[in-house]
Protein backbone atom coordinates (compact mmCIF):
# COMPACT_ATOMS: atom_id res chain seq x y z
CA UNK A 1 0.00 0.00 0.00
CA UNK A 2 1.31 3.51 -0.91
CA UNK A 3 -0.71 6.97 0.25
CA UNK A 4 -0.76 7.52 -3.42
CA UNK A 5 -2.92 4.67 -3.85
CA UNK A 6 -4.89 5.74 -0.47
CA UNK A 7 -5.43 9.15 -1.24
CA UNK A 8 -8.05 8.27 -4.12
CA UNK A 9 -9.08 4.63 -2.45
CA UNK A 10 -9.54 6.49 1.60
CA UNK A 11 -12.76 9.20 0.24
CA UNK A 12 -14.44 6.45 -2.41
CA UNK A 13 -14.44 4.00 0.80
CA UNK A 14 -16.06 6.94 3.36
CA UNK A 15 -18.27 7.71 0.31
CA UNK A 16 -20.02 4.29 0.37
CA UNK A 17 -19.72 4.21 4.21
CA UNK A 18 -21.85 7.46 3.96
CA UNK A 19 -24.19 6.33 1.55
CA UNK A 20 -24.77 3.35 3.64
CA UNK A 21 -24.77 5.32 6.98
CA UNK A 22 -27.60 7.54 5.73
CA UNK A 23 -28.26 9.90 8.29
CA UNK A 24 -25.27 9.39 10.42
CA UNK A 25 -23.06 10.40 7.45
CA UNK A 26 -21.70 13.23 8.71
CA UNK A 27 -20.35 11.40 11.72
CA UNK A 28 -17.80 9.75 9.60
CA UNK A 29 -15.98 13.17 9.15
CA UNK A 30 -13.81 12.53 12.43
CA UNK A 31 -12.77 9.51 10.83
CA UNK A 32 -12.01 10.64 7.18
CA UNK A 33 -10.38 13.93 9.02
CA UNK A 34 -7.82 12.95 10.77
CA UNK A 35 -7.27 9.48 8.19
CA UNK A 36 -6.95 12.43 5.14
CA UNK A 37 -5.01 15.07 6.75
CA UNK A 38 -2.16 12.19 7.88
CA UNK A 39 -2.39 10.34 4.52
CA UNK A 40 -1.22 14.16 2.80
CA UNK A 41 1.00 14.81 5.35
CA UNK A 42 3.01 11.11 3.95
CA UNK A 43 2.45 12.41 0.86
CA UNK A 44 4.44 15.62 1.36
CA UNK A 45 7.38 14.17 3.25
CA UNK A 46 7.68 11.23 0.72
CA UNK A 47 11.01 11.26 -1.31
CA UNK A 48 11.18 12.69 -4.28
CA UNK A 49 10.63 10.61 -7.70
CA UNK A 50 7.58 8.05 -6.38
CA UNK A 51 5.82 6.90 -8.52
CA UNK A 52 3.09 4.19 -8.06
CA UNK A 53 1.28 2.19 -11.03
CA UNK A 54 -2.13 0.99 -10.12
CA UNK A 55 -2.41 -2.80 -10.04
CA UNK A 56 1.19 -3.01 -11.56
CA UNK A 57 0.12 -2.08 -14.98
CA UNK A 58 2.92 -1.11 -17.02
CA UNK A 59 2.67 1.90 -19.22
CA UNK A 60 1.61 2.69 -21.64
CA UNK A 61 -1.56 0.84 -20.41
CA UNK A 62 -1.92 1.07 -16.55
CA UNK A 63 -2.45 4.23 -14.66
CA UNK A 64 0.83 6.14 -12.90
CA UNK A 65 0.30 8.30 -9.90
CA UNK A 66 3.23 10.33 -8.75
CA UNK A 67 4.20 12.60 -6.04
CA UNK A 68 5.19 16.03 -7.57
CA UNK A 69 5.34 19.06 -6.88
CA UNK A 70 2.02 20.05 -7.66
CA UNK A 71 0.58 16.88 -5.82
CA UNK A 72 2.55 17.68 -2.88
CA UNK A 73 1.10 21.63 -2.54
CA UNK A 74 -2.71 20.91 -4.06
CA UNK A 75 -3.27 17.82 -2.34
CA UNK A 76 -2.77 18.97 1.52
CA UNK A 77 -4.39 21.95 0.67
CA UNK A 78 -7.36 20.55 -0.75
CA UNK A 79 -7.29 18.20 2.39
CA UNK A 80 -7.45 21.49 4.67
CA UNK A 81 -10.32 22.65 2.76
CA UNK A 82 -12.77 19.58 3.17
CA UNK A 83 -12.00 19.07 6.58
CA UNK A 84 -12.77 22.75 7.32
CA UNK A 85 -16.01 22.53 5.37
CA UNK A 86 -16.96 19.51 6.76
CA UNK A 87 -16.31 21.13 9.92
CA UNK A 88 -18.98 24.29 8.96
CA UNK A 89 -21.61 21.83 7.23
CA UNK A 90 -21.57 19.45 10.03
CA UNK A 91 -24.59 21.62 11.92
CA UNK A 92 -25.94 22.94 8.37
CA UNK A 93 -26.04 19.08 6.73
CA UNK A 94 -27.65 17.73 9.95
CA UNK A 95 -30.49 15.77 9.80
CA UNK A 96 -32.09 17.96 12.51
CA UNK A 97 -31.42 20.85 10.87
CA UNK A 98 -35.21 20.98 9.68
CA UNK A 99 -36.97 19.79 6.39
CA UNK A 100 -33.66 19.57 4.83
CA UNK A 101 -33.23 15.98 5.36
CA UNK A 102 -33.00 15.37 1.76
CA UNK A 103 -30.16 17.67 1.63
CA UNK A 104 -28.26 16.38 4.95
CA UNK A 105 -28.51 12.76 3.41
CA UNK A 106 -26.63 13.79 0.28
CA UNK A 107 -24.14 16.19 0.96
CA UNK A 108 -21.64 14.19 2.78
CA UNK A 109 -21.35 11.39 0.17
CA UNK A 110 -21.03 13.89 -2.31
CA UNK A 111 -18.23 15.48 -0.60
CA UNK A 112 -16.18 12.73 -0.38
CA UNK A 113 -16.88 11.77 -4.27
CA UNK A 114 -15.35 15.45 -4.73
CA UNK A 115 -12.61 14.79 -2.21
CA UNK A 116 -11.42 11.88 -4.16
CA UNK A 117 -11.95 12.76 -7.33
CA UNK A 118 -9.87 15.92 -6.94
CA UNK A 119 -7.02 14.18 -5.52
CA UNK A 120 -6.97 11.52 -8.27
CA UNK A 121 -6.49 14.37 -10.66
CA UNK A 122 -3.75 16.02 -8.83
CA UNK A 123 -1.81 12.55 -8.45
CA UNK A 124 -2.22 10.88 -12.13
CA UNK A 125 -0.54 11.43 -15.29
CA UNK A 126 -3.00 9.46 -17.48
CA UNK A 127 -5.21 12.08 -19.41
CA UNK A 128 -8.66 9.57 -20.13
CA UNK A 129 -8.34 8.82 -16.12
CA UNK A 130 -7.72 12.62 -15.94
CA UNK A 131 -11.49 12.77 -17.96
CA UNK A 132 -12.87 10.18 -15.53
CA UNK A 133 -11.86 12.63 -12.45
CA UNK A 134 -13.11 15.76 -13.98
CA UNK A 135 -16.45 14.11 -14.49
CA UNK A 136 -16.75 12.49 -10.99
CA UNK A 137 -15.72 15.72 -9.13
CA UNK A 138 -18.21 17.66 -12.17
CA UNK A 139 -20.54 15.46 -10.88
CA UNK A 140 -20.47 16.09 -7.47
CA UNK A 141 -19.98 19.85 -8.01
CA UNK A 142 -23.20 19.78 -9.84
CA UNK A 143 -25.48 18.12 -7.51
CA UNK A 144 -23.93 20.77 -4.80
CA UNK A 145 -24.50 23.54 -6.66
CA UNK A 146 -28.45 22.45 -7.61
CA UNK A 147 -28.73 22.46 -3.75
CA UNK A 148 -28.94 26.40 -3.94
CA UNK A 149 -30.48 27.13 -7.44
CA UNK A 150 -31.24 24.16 -9.31
CA UNK A 151 -31.80 26.23 -12.69
CA UNK A 152 -27.73 27.66 -12.16
CA UNK A 153 -27.00 24.06 -11.14
CA UNK A 154 -28.64 23.03 -14.58
CA UNK A 155 -26.80 25.61 -16.90
CA UNK A 156 -23.45 24.74 -14.95
CA UNK A 157 -24.13 21.33 -15.50
CA UNK A 158 -24.52 21.48 -19.24
CA UNK A 159 -21.67 23.68 -20.12
CA UNK A 160 -19.68 21.36 -17.36
CA UNK A 161 -20.56 18.06 -19.71
CA UNK A 162 -19.63 19.97 -23.00
CA UNK A 163 -16.12 21.01 -21.75
CA UNK A 164 -14.93 17.64 -21.03
CA UNK A 165 -16.77 16.17 -23.76
CA UNK A 166 -14.50 18.76 -25.90
CA UNK A 167 -11.79 17.28 -23.59
CA UNK A 168 -12.69 13.87 -24.22
CA UNK A 169 -12.96 14.16 -28.12
CA UNK A 170 -8.63 15.09 -27.71
CA UNK A 171 -7.94 12.29 -25.48
CA UNK A 172 -9.81 10.27 -28.33
CA UNK A 173 -7.07 11.62 -30.80
CA UNK A 174 -4.41 11.51 -28.91
CA UNK A 175 -5.41 7.73 -28.03
CA UNK A 176 -5.83 6.63 -31.84
CA UNK A 177 -2.62 8.42 -32.51
CA UNK A 178 0.20 8.44 -29.96
CA UNK A 179 -1.35 4.57 -28.45
CA UNK A 180 -1.11 6.27 -25.35
CA UNK A 181 -2.90 9.01 -23.21
CA UNK A 182 -0.11 9.22 -20.31
CA UNK A 183 1.63 12.67 -19.86
CA UNK A 184 4.98 11.52 -19.59
CA UNK A 185 4.97 9.19 -22.52
CA UNK A 186 3.71 12.14 -24.85
CA UNK A 187 6.24 13.84 -23.33
CA UNK A 188 8.40 11.95 -25.76
CA UNK A 189 6.36 11.18 -28.60
CA UNK A 190 4.39 14.43 -29.43
CA UNK A 191 5.26 15.85 -32.47
CA UNK A 192 3.89 18.77 -34.02
CA UNK A 193 1.60 17.29 -36.12
CA UNK A 194 -2.35 18.60 -37.22
CA UNK A 195 -4.34 15.49 -34.95
CA UNK A 196 -2.10 16.71 -32.30
CA UNK A 197 -2.45 20.63 -32.62
CA UNK A 198 -6.44 19.76 -33.10
CA UNK A 199 -6.17 17.67 -30.02
CA UNK A 200 -4.48 20.41 -27.47
CA UNK A 201 -6.86 23.00 -29.11
CA UNK A 202 -10.04 21.03 -28.30
CA UNK A 203 -8.90 19.73 -24.81
CA UNK A 204 -7.47 23.65 -23.95
CA UNK A 205 -10.80 24.83 -25.07
CA UNK A 206 -12.92 22.57 -22.96
CA UNK A 207 -10.91 22.64 -19.78
CA UNK A 208 -11.00 26.52 -19.96
CA UNK A 209 -14.62 26.19 -20.14
CA UNK A 210 -14.99 24.32 -17.02
CA UNK A 211 -11.91 26.25 -15.16
CA UNK A 212 -14.49 29.46 -15.67
CA UNK A 213 -11.39 31.30 -17.69
CA UNK A 214 -12.64 34.82 -19.11
CA UNK A 215 -14.85 34.86 -21.34
CA UNK A 216 -16.03 31.35 -20.60
CA UNK A 217 -16.58 32.13 -16.59
CA UNK A 218 -20.34 32.77 -17.71
CA UNK A 219 -21.77 30.08 -15.80
CA UNK A 220 -19.69 30.93 -12.60
CA UNK A 221 -20.89 33.37 -10.63
CA UNK A 222 -24.70 32.28 -10.85
CA UNK A 223 -23.77 28.62 -9.68
CA UNK A 224 -21.34 29.67 -6.89
CA UNK A 225 -23.45 32.32 -5.53
CA UNK A 226 -26.75 30.60 -5.21
CA UNK A 227 -25.36 27.17 -3.71
CA UNK A 228 -25.22 26.87 0.24
CA UNK A 229 -22.14 28.27 1.65
CA UNK A 230 -20.00 25.00 2.31
CA UNK A 231 -21.04 23.88 -0.91
CA UNK A 232 -19.75 27.32 -3.08
CA UNK A 233 -16.57 27.44 -0.85
CA UNK A 234 -16.01 24.07 -2.12
CA UNK A 235 -16.92 24.87 -5.45
CA UNK A 236 -14.73 27.57 -5.89
CA UNK A 237 -11.79 26.38 -3.90
CA UNK A 238 -11.60 23.25 -5.18
CA UNK A 239 -13.19 21.87 -8.30
CA UNK A 240 -12.39 25.00 -10.75
CA UNK A 241 -8.69 23.74 -9.67
CA UNK A 242 -8.46 20.45 -11.13
CA UNK A 243 -9.43 21.63 -14.88
CA UNK A 244 -6.25 24.17 -14.01
CA UNK A 245 -3.77 21.41 -12.84
CA UNK A 246 -4.85 19.57 -16.18
CA UNK A 247 -4.50 22.82 -18.42
CA UNK A 248 -0.95 22.37 -16.44
CA UNK A 249 0.46 18.83 -17.29
CA UNK A 250 -0.74 19.66 -20.96
CA UNK A 251 1.16 22.73 -21.42
CA UNK A 252 4.30 22.74 -19.54
CA UNK A 253 4.49 18.17 -19.23
CA UNK A 254 3.49 16.51 -22.20
CA UNK A 255 2.95 19.07 -24.66
CA UNK A 256 5.66 21.69 -23.33
CA UNK A 257 7.86 21.35 -26.43
CA UNK A 258 5.80 21.58 -29.09
CA UNK A 259 3.26 24.71 -27.37
CA UNK A 260 4.46 27.88 -29.45
CA UNK A 261 4.85 31.27 -27.56
CA UNK A 262 1.84 33.13 -29.48
CA UNK A 263 -0.96 30.32 -27.95
CA UNK A 264 1.37 30.86 -24.61
CA UNK A 265 0.59 34.77 -25.06
CA UNK A 266 -3.02 34.16 -25.78
CA UNK A 267 -3.77 32.34 -22.65
CA UNK A 268 -1.64 35.03 -20.46
CA UNK A 269 -4.35 37.95 -22.35
CA UNK A 270 -6.93 35.94 -21.34
CA UNK A 271 -5.89 35.76 -17.93
CA UNK A 272 -4.78 39.70 -17.71
CA UNK A 273 -9.01 40.39 -19.13
CA UNK A 274 -10.02 38.22 -16.68
CA UNK A 275 -8.16 39.74 -13.45
CA UNK A 276 -9.83 43.00 -14.95
CA UNK A 277 -13.19 42.61 -15.72
CA UNK A 278 -13.60 40.18 -12.99
CA UNK A 279 -12.44 42.83 -10.58
CA UNK A 280 -14.40 45.47 -11.99
CA UNK A 281 -17.62 43.29 -11.37
CA UNK A 282 -16.85 42.37 -8.12
CA UNK A 283 -16.67 45.73 -7.18
CA UNK A 284 -20.38 46.73 -9.45
CA UNK A 285 -21.74 43.45 -6.90
CA UNK A 286 -24.36 44.83 -4.77
CA UNK A 287 -24.72 40.87 -3.24
CA UNK A 288 -22.03 39.77 -0.93
CA UNK A 289 -21.86 36.00 -2.38
CA UNK A 290 -21.51 37.66 -6.48
CA UNK A 291 -18.96 39.57 -5.06
CA UNK A 292 -17.17 36.91 -3.94
CA UNK A 293 -18.04 34.62 -6.93
CA UNK A 294 -16.81 37.24 -9.18
CA UNK A 295 -13.68 37.52 -7.73
CA UNK A 296 -12.96 34.04 -8.47
CA UNK A 297 -12.85 34.68 -11.91
CA UNK A 298 -10.69 37.42 -10.95
CA UNK A 299 -8.31 35.23 -9.41
CA UNK A 300 -8.57 32.66 -11.77
CA UNK A 301 -6.85 35.16 -14.13
CA UNK A 302 -3.43 35.25 -12.37
CA UNK A 303 -2.97 31.58 -12.44
CA UNK A 304 -3.47 32.04 -16.63
CA UNK A 305 -1.66 34.99 -16.65
CA UNK A 306 1.24 33.71 -15.33
CA UNK A 307 1.85 30.83 -18.12
CA UNK A 308 3.71 32.61 -20.48
CA UNK A 309 5.78 34.32 -17.53
CA UNK A 310 6.54 30.55 -17.14
CA UNK A 311 7.12 29.89 -20.67
CA UNK A 312 10.02 32.66 -21.48
CA UNK A 313 11.64 32.96 -17.98
CA UNK A 314 15.25 32.27 -17.76
CA UNK A 315 14.60 30.59 -14.45
CA UNK A 316 11.38 28.98 -14.70
CA UNK A 317 10.84 27.35 -11.57
CA UNK A 318 10.02 30.72 -9.97
CA UNK A 319 7.04 31.71 -11.63
CA UNK A 320 6.14 27.41 -11.62
CA UNK A 321 6.35 28.13 -7.89
CA UNK A 322 4.53 31.24 -7.80
CA UNK A 323 1.56 30.09 -9.73
CA UNK A 324 0.76 26.55 -7.16
CA UNK A 325 1.60 29.16 -4.60
CA UNK A 326 -1.34 31.29 -6.01
CA UNK A 327 -3.72 27.87 -6.36
CA UNK A 328 -3.06 26.90 -3.18
CA UNK A 329 -3.65 30.21 -1.48
CA UNK A 330 -6.49 31.13 -3.51
CA UNK A 331 -8.30 27.95 -2.24
CA UNK A 332 -8.05 28.74 1.27
CA UNK A 333 -8.33 32.04 1.49
CA UNK A 334 -11.55 31.64 -0.97
CA UNK A 335 -12.58 28.42 1.09
CA UNK A 336 -12.48 30.85 4.59
CA UNK A 337 -14.21 33.87 2.53
CA UNK A 338 -17.34 31.80 1.70
CA UNK A 339 -17.54 29.85 4.83
CA UNK A 340 -17.14 33.56 7.01
CA UNK A 341 -19.82 35.10 4.13
CA UNK A 342 -22.29 32.58 4.59
CA UNK A 343 -21.87 33.11 8.64
CA UNK A 344 -22.55 36.74 8.44
CA UNK A 345 -25.51 36.29 5.78
CA UNK A 346 -27.30 33.40 7.73
CA UNK A 347 -26.66 35.75 10.89
CA UNK A 348 -28.23 38.85 8.80
CA UNK A 349 -31.18 36.80 7.11
CA UNK A 350 -29.92 38.90 4.45
CA UNK A 351 -28.00 39.01 1.07
CA UNK A 352 -26.38 42.26 0.19
CA UNK A 353 -23.61 43.71 1.61
CA UNK A 354 -25.28 47.04 3.17
CA UNK A 355 -26.92 44.31 5.12
CA UNK A 356 -23.29 43.83 7.21
CA UNK A 357 -23.76 46.99 8.76
CA UNK A 358 -22.16 46.85 11.98
CA UNK A 359 -21.71 43.27 12.01
CA UNK A 360 -17.56 43.65 13.39
CA UNK A 361 -18.99 44.58 16.41
CA UNK A 362 -21.70 41.49 16.89
CA UNK A 363 -19.57 38.94 14.78
CA UNK A 364 -16.12 39.89 15.33
CA UNK A 365 -14.48 36.41 14.83
CA UNK A 366 -16.36 36.04 11.01
CA UNK A 367 -15.73 39.03 10.19
CA UNK A 368 -12.04 39.08 11.11
CA UNK A 369 -11.96 35.33 9.03
CA UNK A 370 -12.84 37.55 6.36
CA UNK A 371 -11.19 40.12 6.51
CA UNK A 372 -7.74 37.56 6.96
CA UNK A 373 -8.83 36.02 3.20
CA UNK A 374 -9.09 39.18 2.26
CA UNK A 375 -5.17 40.10 2.86
CA UNK A 376 -4.30 37.42 1.29
CA UNK A 377 -6.78 37.30 -1.93
CA UNK A 378 -5.46 41.32 -2.52
CA UNK A 379 -2.09 40.32 -2.20
CA UNK A 380 -0.90 42.18 0.96
CA UNK A 381 1.74 41.11 2.98
CA UNK A 382 2.62 38.84 4.91
CA UNK A 383 0.28 36.45 2.91
CA UNK A 384 0.16 33.19 0.32
CA UNK A 385 -1.32 35.80 -2.08
CA UNK A 386 1.68 38.04 -1.77
CA UNK A 387 4.00 35.61 -2.08
CA UNK A 388 2.99 34.26 -5.06
CA UNK A 389 1.73 38.04 -6.45
CA UNK A 390 5.41 39.23 -5.57
CA UNK A 391 7.04 35.96 -7.52
CA UNK A 392 4.92 36.76 -10.42
CA UNK A 393 5.61 40.75 -10.64
CA UNK A 394 9.35 39.60 -10.15
CA UNK A 395 9.24 37.63 -12.98
CA UNK A 396 7.33 39.76 -15.26
CA UNK A 397 9.88 42.62 -14.91
CA UNK A 398 12.91 40.52 -15.03
CA UNK A 399 11.39 39.28 -18.94
CA UNK A 400 10.98 43.57 -19.54
CA UNK A 401 7.28 42.63 -19.54
CA UNK A 402 5.39 46.06 -19.20
CA UNK A 403 1.71 44.79 -19.63
CA UNK A 404 1.41 41.68 -16.72
CA UNK A 405 3.39 43.64 -14.26
CA UNK A 406 1.00 46.54 -14.94
CA UNK A 407 -2.32 43.97 -14.82
CA UNK A 408 -0.41 42.63 -11.82
CA UNK A 409 -0.30 46.02 -9.76
CA UNK A 410 -3.57 47.30 -11.01
CA UNK A 411 -5.47 43.73 -10.22
CA UNK A 412 -4.08 44.18 -6.85
CA UNK A 413 -5.57 47.46 -5.99
CA UNK A 414 -8.89 46.74 -7.50
CA UNK A 415 -8.77 43.89 -5.22
CA UNK A 416 -8.44 45.77 -2.35
CA UNK A 417 -11.30 48.28 -3.60
CA UNK A 418 -13.59 45.11 -3.82
CA UNK A 419 -12.73 43.54 -0.55
CA UNK A 420 -12.52 46.87 1.26
CA UNK A 421 -15.89 47.84 0.85
CA UNK A 422 -17.85 44.43 2.83
CA UNK A 423 -15.62 45.39 5.73
CA UNK A 424 -15.54 49.00 5.82
CA UNK A 425 -19.64 48.20 6.00
CA UNK A 426 -18.93 45.82 8.83
CA UNK A 427 -17.23 48.33 10.71
CA UNK A 428 -19.37 51.12 9.81
CA UNK A 429 -22.83 51.97 12.38
CA UNK A 430 -22.71 53.00 16.12
CA UNK A 431 -24.89 50.17 17.06
CA UNK A 432 -24.33 46.42 16.54
CA UNK A 433 -27.09 44.65 15.32
CA UNK A 434 -28.92 41.59 17.53
CA UNK A 435 -27.78 38.60 15.85
CA UNK A 436 -27.43 35.47 17.62
CA UNK A 437 -24.08 34.50 18.91
CA UNK A 438 -21.46 33.01 16.94
CA UNK A 439 -20.88 28.58 17.12
CA UNK A 440 -17.10 28.66 18.29
CA UNK A 441 -16.74 25.13 15.86
CA UNK A 442 -18.08 26.71 12.88
CA UNK A 443 -16.37 30.10 13.15
CA UNK A 444 -13.36 28.11 13.80
CA UNK A 445 -13.52 26.41 9.88
CA UNK A 446 -13.17 29.69 8.28
CA UNK A 447 -10.55 31.30 10.69
CA UNK A 448 -8.10 28.66 10.36
CA UNK A 449 -8.48 28.40 6.77
CA UNK A 450 -7.84 31.71 6.92
CA UNK A 451 -4.52 31.91 9.04
CA UNK A 452 -3.11 29.17 6.75
CA UNK A 453 -3.64 31.47 4.16
CA UNK A 454 -1.91 33.41 5.76
CA UNK A 455 1.01 31.63 7.40
CA UNK A 456 1.57 30.66 3.61
CA UNK A 457 3.38 33.99 3.24
CA UNK A 458 6.18 32.70 6.01
CA UNK A 459 7.00 29.27 4.23
CA UNK A 460 8.02 30.90 0.96
CA UNK A 461 11.05 29.03 0.67
CA UNK A 462 9.49 25.65 2.18
CA UNK A 463 6.78 25.95 -1.46
CA UNK A 464 9.32 26.95 -3.85
CA UNK A 465 10.68 23.73 -2.92
CA UNK A 466 7.91 21.40 -2.51
CA UNK A 467 6.66 22.71 -6.06
CA UNK A 468 9.85 21.67 -7.92
CA UNK A 469 9.82 18.24 -6.61
CA UNK A 470 10.08 16.34 -9.68
CA UNK A 471 8.59 19.10 -11.81
CA UNK A 472 8.22 18.56 -15.56
CA UNK A 473 11.69 19.45 -17.61
CA UNK A 474 10.01 22.70 -19.25
CA UNK A 475 9.55 24.09 -15.95
CA UNK A 476 12.73 22.79 -13.90
CA UNK A 477 14.89 25.98 -13.28
CA UNK A 478 18.70 25.95 -13.93
CA UNK A 479 18.92 27.02 -10.01
CA UNK A 480 16.81 25.18 -8.00
CA UNK A 481 17.02 27.41 -5.15
CA UNK A 482 18.95 30.46 -4.77
CA UNK A 483 20.55 30.51 -1.51
CA UNK A 484 21.04 34.48 -1.31
CA UNK A 485 16.75 34.82 -1.44
CA UNK B 1 -14.18 -8.64 -40.27
CA UNK B 2 -12.48 -6.80 -43.06
CA UNK B 3 -13.60 -3.70 -45.09
CA UNK B 4 -12.61 -1.81 -47.90
CA UNK B 5 -9.60 0.43 -47.24
CA UNK B 6 -11.86 3.00 -48.99
CA UNK B 7 -14.55 2.68 -46.03
CA UNK B 8 -11.07 2.59 -43.51
CA UNK B 9 -12.79 6.40 -42.65
CA UNK B 10 -16.02 5.98 -42.20
CA UNK B 11 -16.40 5.31 -38.78
CA UNK B 12 -14.29 8.31 -37.74
CA UNK B 13 -15.57 10.89 -40.32
CA UNK B 14 -19.57 9.74 -39.53
CA UNK B 15 -18.05 10.59 -35.78
CA UNK B 16 -17.25 14.02 -36.90
CA UNK B 17 -20.58 14.61 -38.62
CA UNK B 18 -22.44 13.66 -35.47
CA UNK B 19 -19.95 15.75 -32.90
CA UNK B 20 -20.82 18.87 -35.46
CA UNK B 21 -24.68 17.73 -35.54
CA UNK B 22 -24.67 17.65 -31.04
CA UNK B 23 -22.52 20.47 -30.97
CA UNK B 24 -25.13 22.77 -33.70
CA UNK B 25 -28.17 21.69 -31.65
CA UNK B 26 -26.82 22.28 -28.26
CA UNK B 27 -26.16 26.25 -28.70
CA UNK B 28 -29.62 26.45 -31.23
CA UNK B 29 -32.14 24.53 -28.84
CA UNK B 30 -33.30 26.11 -25.78
CA UNK B 31 -35.02 23.45 -23.98
CA UNK B 32 -32.76 21.79 -21.38
CA UNK B 33 -33.89 18.26 -22.39
CA UNK B 34 -33.21 18.75 -26.13
CA UNK B 35 -29.16 20.60 -25.44
CA UNK B 36 -29.14 17.01 -23.19
CA UNK B 37 -30.02 15.09 -26.14
CA UNK B 38 -27.83 17.13 -28.22
CA UNK B 39 -24.71 16.52 -25.35
CA UNK B 40 -25.15 12.64 -25.97
CA UNK B 41 -25.13 13.25 -30.09
CA UNK B 42 -21.25 14.71 -29.44
CA UNK B 43 -20.50 11.87 -27.08
CA UNK B 44 -21.88 9.29 -29.43
CA UNK B 45 -19.77 11.23 -31.83
CA UNK B 46 -16.53 10.99 -29.88
CA UNK B 47 -17.21 7.30 -29.09
CA UNK B 48 -17.50 6.40 -32.93
CA UNK B 49 -14.06 8.53 -33.65
CA UNK B 50 -12.34 6.52 -30.69
CA UNK B 51 -13.41 3.25 -31.91
CA UNK B 52 -13.36 3.93 -35.52
CA UNK B 53 -9.86 5.06 -35.20
CA UNK B 54 -8.65 1.39 -33.56
CA UNK B 55 -10.01 -0.54 -35.99
CA UNK B 56 -6.45 -1.72 -37.40
CA UNK B 57 -6.28 -4.19 -40.74
CA UNK B 58 -8.43 -7.89 -39.81
CA UNK B 59 -7.56 -7.03 -36.09
CA UNK B 60 -9.23 -4.55 -33.72
CA UNK B 61 -7.00 -2.74 -30.96
CA UNK B 62 -8.70 -3.33 -27.87
CA UNK B 63 -7.31 -0.36 -26.03
CA UNK B 64 -9.57 2.29 -27.69
CA UNK B 65 -12.74 -0.09 -26.95
CA UNK B 66 -11.83 -0.16 -23.36
CA UNK B 67 -11.96 3.64 -23.36
CA UNK B 68 -14.91 3.97 -24.94
CA UNK B 69 -16.93 1.67 -22.51
CA UNK B 70 -15.56 3.67 -19.57
CA UNK B 71 -16.44 6.58 -21.88
CA UNK B 72 -20.08 5.31 -22.19
CA UNK B 73 -20.08 4.63 -18.16
CA UNK B 74 -19.59 8.08 -17.38
CA UNK B 75 -21.91 9.17 -20.00
CA UNK B 76 -24.85 7.30 -19.15
CA UNK B 77 -24.18 8.13 -15.36
CA UNK B 78 -24.08 12.09 -16.34
CA UNK B 79 -27.45 11.79 -18.74
CA UNK B 80 -29.22 10.54 -15.50
CA UNK B 81 -28.45 13.07 -13.31
CA UNK B 82 -28.96 15.61 -15.85
CA UNK B 83 -32.37 14.24 -16.60
CA UNK B 84 -33.44 13.79 -13.07
CA UNK B 85 -32.62 17.39 -12.45
CA UNK B 86 -34.46 18.54 -15.78
CA UNK B 87 -37.89 16.62 -14.20
CA UNK B 88 -37.09 18.16 -10.92
CA UNK B 89 -36.92 21.92 -12.32
CA UNK B 90 -40.06 20.81 -14.57
CA UNK B 91 -42.13 19.81 -10.85
CA UNK B 92 -41.12 22.68 -9.22
CA UNK B 93 -41.96 24.96 -12.03
CA UNK B 94 -45.15 23.29 -12.42
CA UNK B 95 -46.04 23.02 -8.62
CA UNK B 96 -44.88 27.21 -8.36
CA UNK B 97 -47.67 27.47 -11.17
CA UNK B 98 -46.13 29.56 -13.68
CA UNK B 99 -47.31 28.82 -17.06
CA UNK B 100 -45.42 26.91 -19.18
CA UNK B 101 -42.52 25.04 -17.32
CA UNK B 102 -39.78 25.59 -19.32
CA UNK B 103 -38.87 28.67 -22.12
CA UNK B 104 -40.27 27.63 -25.72
CA UNK B 105 -38.45 26.00 -27.85
CA UNK B 106 -37.70 27.56 -31.53
CA UNK B 107 -39.41 24.76 -33.42
CA UNK B 108 -42.95 24.99 -34.05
Amino acid sequence: MSPLDLLVAAPLAFMVAALVAGQGGRWLILAAGPVMLALSAWLVVLPPGVAHLVGDWDLPLGILLRADGVARLLVPATSACFVAVALYAWHEFSPKAGAETARAHTFWPMLYLMWGGSNAGYLTTDLFNLYVTIEMVSLAAVAMAAMGSLAAGLQYFLIALVGSLAYLLGVALLASHYDTVDATLLAVRARPDLPTLMAITVMTAGLLVKTALFPLHGWLPPAHAAAPAPASALLSAVVIKLGFVILLRLWFEAFAEIIRPAAMDLLGGMGALAILYGSVQAIRQERLKLLVAYSTVAQLGYLFLAFPLIANAQNPAEPWAAVLVHAVSHMLAKAAMFLAAGLMLKAVAGDRISDLAGLARAMPLSVTAFALAAISLAGLPPSGGFTAKFLLLHAAIEQGRVVPAAVLVIGGLLGAVYLFRPLSVAFSGSAAPAVRAEAPLRVAAPLALASLAIALGFAGMTLIELSSVAAPPAVAGPVQAEPGR
Amino acid sequence: MTVPAVLGHLFPLTGAVLVGLGLCGFITLRHPLRQLLAVNVIGAGIFLILGGLGRGEGVTDPYPQALVITGIVVSVALTALGTAMIARLSEDRRAAGSGPDQPKDQDP
